[in-house]
């Protein structure tokens, strides 16, 4: 037991979890029934979820999934990718236009969901092979599909923002009859468990962290650091594709220049809150996954708190700065010390007497 | 005599999670002299540093710079009370230039003038005989002249103490003449000056005293005088030093001529191995390619492994006929390589050291094939035992270990891919007097089992001692071949300087 909180005290999740513990008691500070979870029936006559934690779980969805993939890209490749937004956007509008040209089946759903995969993979190689062949640094061969990422959207679109009416998708964006978790939330319970398992039956771990750290000795022992690369970019692509098809059903339509505004700094956020380096090598998705619902939870508060919602930019900012900068390793090593002394005052105490 | 002691340190003790680097350990150096710090991988020379420069902060212990307790807390501070360092691991920046190198972050923040920079390091390049440019990148120099710059970058500020960490690893004996000229002439003009290595000639060479740590205690400061070799291994060890004498070789019963042919190359080269060369392995052989720094040996063997990318060359390995372009078809063809530059090529740094000794079979075992944590830990625990590996625990990162274990670690990462061919690169750079004696005796051990060896050192010694065959290698080009009787000393020293001409 003490073991075990000695190993959580030196490991990258403290900062997270104490910023999500902070959270947890201001809140219940607050408003002691904040966490309160019940059970009513929504407009359709299904019995679901209700509660500020799920809306918390829910609203971070696309945040939670895009996080784990920035963390794999951020890995290996030694910096973020800051078109997912826009990437998103792009997948969404496939989506969308697809739904559009036919009968909505399940099939056609799946179809469809696959097209933009695919699609959201392609952008994914593009900026894979910037990065990993022409080697640029991923921030600026990101730069390109962010700036012209929503207009790619736009094209696709024909300039409006179409909408898909069915029950199917709106099943998809909140919930399906008969279960009363919102459907966002098995999403993204379902990809934590697919990635779990890639993780255990393949080594992409240990080579995207070898890639990132060392890449030349990577290289020598055999390990093919441009297609490594590429794979987490491509994977990436998945994760937008995913995100996308989440946004677009939670609302119905798919609006190119509203869709998953500025998620990109945010997904580079939670990779940071939860003790990622941005400059690559190792990396824990746990922290990453905790980051994003951080930085819901705050938004949720402060909104919580009538916080007007052109305020809630600056709030958060502030938040999360005193997060990363907990995280540093300057502080770190002074808690370090500090805690050493703590540990050894009582000694020097009994040696004086 | 109590105004000549420029630096004490009494009762230092500093412990990481897992390992009592330091403990109690007391060391004097006195103005004018060169004192060497000696002991096995692992002792604690390099933490005993890093205590001193304020990189670690210590546990407990005093620090007296000329009789005044200080408390360095970072490195720069110690820089400033006139302690100059130059670490194990350079730590210079491989993207800037020789000369912003020398310059940067020097302390007095006075606005520099480029040109003065670059005039004066242009200086010191040529007063120390280092053969760079002051506007070239660093990077794209050799290891040895990289560690000469790290030194050079220390010695030109006026310090009271100098510390040097293995400052001549990647050195050949005529740039170790050169350090020393320097140390020599620092000495005289009384800095005190403390000294890693694990060769014993230089220390015995330069050094007027000696101090011992073992497994982090220390043991005793001697004067050169008083402490013979033989003494000073078993002070390191604690115990005697294995016989090397069953090293000793028999030459003709080793040349291994008459065995099938494993690797066969025809008119390879690569961008940095520019001449084209033949070069055939024999089962169980161990052969080496040797010549001065810069010959083009590295160069050579990188080729041959696919690390830097072939650009003409046939290749056989057992007789059929195989395409090497990079390190992973190499790998497929059971040839390993130890690279030179171990901290560049070899070690992953933030890796555990489970992670590092399984990489390689990891890979060729492939990617949709990981080992359990049970099986990736008894593959790491029986390296560690195999190479007395120092480790606080299999998950402790490979970075946290001294430098002479994580080299081993590296060597065990290719021993476990049992290969067929195995190249090692300066296998024994940064390990101590014990353990190389080691290391050797598994290398032969080895080729009895009937795997290739090619062995580069830049200990001449150690090459004849393993290997039965040598190429020997001068601008970039193989200028001889010496087997059996011919190897000796004198001999290849001839061939490098090109003084025994071909009978033609
Ligand atoms: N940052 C660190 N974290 C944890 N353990 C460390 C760290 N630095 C050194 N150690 C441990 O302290 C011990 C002494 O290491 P040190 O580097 O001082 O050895 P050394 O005498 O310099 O050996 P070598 O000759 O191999 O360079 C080793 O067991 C090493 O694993
Ligand atoms: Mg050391």
């Amino acid at each position: 037991m003490i073991n075990g909180i000695k190993k959580i005290a030196r490991s990258q999740l403290l900062v997270p979890i104490i910023a999500l513990l902070a959270l947890i008691i201001f809140n219940l500070f607050r408003d002691i029934n904040f966490f309160t979870i019940s059970l009513i029936t929504n407009n359709e006559g299904n019995q679901v979820l209700s509660g500020n934690i799920i809306s918390i779980l829910t609203g971070a969805s696309e945040l939670a999934i895009l996080a784990i993939g920035m963390t794999l890209v951020t890995a290996a490749a030694r910096g973020q990718d800051i078109s997912v937004g826009a990437a998103a956007a792009i997948a969404g509008s496939v989506f969308v236009n697809i739904l559009r040209s036919t009968q909505i089946t399940p099939g056609v759903i799946i179809g469809a969901f696959v097209a933009c995969c695919l699609v959201a993979i392609l952008f994914g190689m593009f900026n894979g092979t910037l990065v990993a062949i022409f080697k640029i640094q991923p921030m600026i061969a990101s730069l390109i599909l962010f700036t012209s990422g929503r207009s790619v959207a736009y094209w696709i679109n024909g300039g409006a923002s179409p909408t898909v009416e069915s029950p199917l998708i709106s099943h998809l964006g909140s919930f399906i009859p008969g279960i009363p978790i919102p459907t966002p939330v098995l999403v993204v319970i379902v990809f934590c468990i697919i990635v779990a398992l890639i993780l255990r039956f393949t080594n992409l771990g240990l080579y995207t962290q070898s890639v990132g750290i060392n890449e030349r000795s990577a290289r020598l022992n055999g390990i093919n650091s441009v297609w490594i690369k590429m794979l987490t970019f491509m994977f990436l692509g998945v994760c937008c594709a995913i995100a996308g098809v989440i946004a677009v059903s939670r609302i119905g339509l798919i609006n190119h220049e509203t869709i998953l505004l500025d998620i990109e700094m945010d997904a580079i956020l939670a990779v940071a809150i939860g003790g990622n380096s941005l400059g690559g090598g190792k990396f824990s998705l746990i922290g990453s996954l905790m980051g994003a619902y951080i930085i819901q939870a705050l938004t949720i508060t402060l909104y919580a708190m009538q916080v007007p919602s052109t305020d809630v930019k600056a709030y958060k900012a502030i938040v999360i700065i005193a997060i990363v900068v907990l995280g540093s390793p300057i502080v770190k090593r002074y808690a370090a010390q500090l805690r050493d002394k703590l540990a050894k005052k009582p000694m020097k105490v009994t040696e004086n007497y | 005599m109590k105004n000549d002691i420029v630096l004490s340190m009494r009762g230092i003790c500093k412990a990481f999670p897992g390992v009592r680097a330091l403990q109690n350990v007391d060391f004097t150096l006195c103005k004018g002299e060169i004192h060497a710090l000696m002991g096995e991988n692992g002792a604690g020379k390099s933490t005993l540093i890093k205590v001193l420069t304020g990189v670690h902060p210590k546990d407990s212990g005093q620090i007296s710079l000329a009789g005044e307790e200080v408390s360095i807390k970072s490195p720069s501070e110690a820089q400033s009370l006139g302690i100059s360092t130059v670490y194990q691991e350079i730590t210079l920046c491989p993207n800037l230039s020789v000369a912003e190198n020398m310059f940067i972050g020097r302390g007095n923040y006075r606005l520099v003038k480029w040109r003065t920079i670059e005039k004066k390091t242009t200086e010191i390049l040529s007063k120390l005989n280092i053969p760079a440019r002051a506007a070239q990148q660093l990077g794209s120099c050799s290891l040895a002249v990289q560690q000469m710059v790290a030194v050079a970058r220390a010695v030109d500020m006026d310090c009271k103490v100098l510390i040097l960490d293995e400052p001549t690893s990647s050195l050949d004996e005529h740039e170790v003449e050169m350090l020393f000229a320097l140390m020599r002439d620092l000495k005289s003009r009384g800095v005190g000056i403390i000294f890693i290595t694990h060769f014993l000639e230089q220390v015995y060479e330069v050094c007027d005293k000696i101090t011992v740590l073992r497994n982090g205690e220390f043991i005793g400061e001697y004067e050169i005088k008083d402490l013979p070799r033989i003494q000073l291994i078993s002070k390191m060890m604690g115990k005697e030093l294995d016989d090397i004498s069953a090293l000793e070789k028999k030459d003709t019963e080793r040349v291994k001529d008459a065995e099938p042919v494993v690797y066969e190359a025809e008119g390879l080269s690569s961008s940095y191995a520019p001449h084209t060369f033949n070069f055939e392995v024999h089962k169980g052989e161990v052969n080496g390619f040797t010549g001065l720094l810069g010959s083009g040996r590295s160069e050579s063997v990188r080729a041959i492994f696919g690390a830097d990318k072939p650009s003409t060359g046939m290749i056989k390995i057992n007789g059929k006929k195989v395409k090497i372009a990079k390190p992973r078809d190499a790998m497929k063809h059971g040839i390993g390589y130890l690279p030179e530059d171990r901290k560049e090529d070899g070690i992953v740094a933030d890796l555990s050291v489970r992670e590092n000794i399984i990489l390689a079979l990891q890979v060729m075992q492939g990617f949709f094939k990981p080992f359990s944590k049970a099986e990736a830990e008894a593959f790491a625990d029986e390296y560690i035992k195999l190479l007395g590996i120092k480790t606080a625990s299999t998950d402790t990162p490979i970075s946290s270990l001294s430098g002479g274990n994580q080299q081993k670690v590296i060597l065990a990462r290719w021993l476990l891919t049992n290969p067929q061919y195995l190249i090692l690169d300066e296998p024994t750079r940064g390990i101590d007097v014990g353990t190389k004696v080691e290391i050797q005796k598994l290398v032969l051990k080895l080729a009895e089992e009937g795997v290739s060896v090619t062995f580069i050192s830049s200990e001449i010694e150690e090459m004849l001692r393993t290997c039965s065959r040598l190429i020997v290698m001068r601008d970039r080009k193989i200028v001889g071949e010496l087997k059996g009787e011919e190897m000796t000393q004198a001999k290849i020293m001839h061939t490098i300087a090109g003084e025994v001409k071909s009978n033609d």
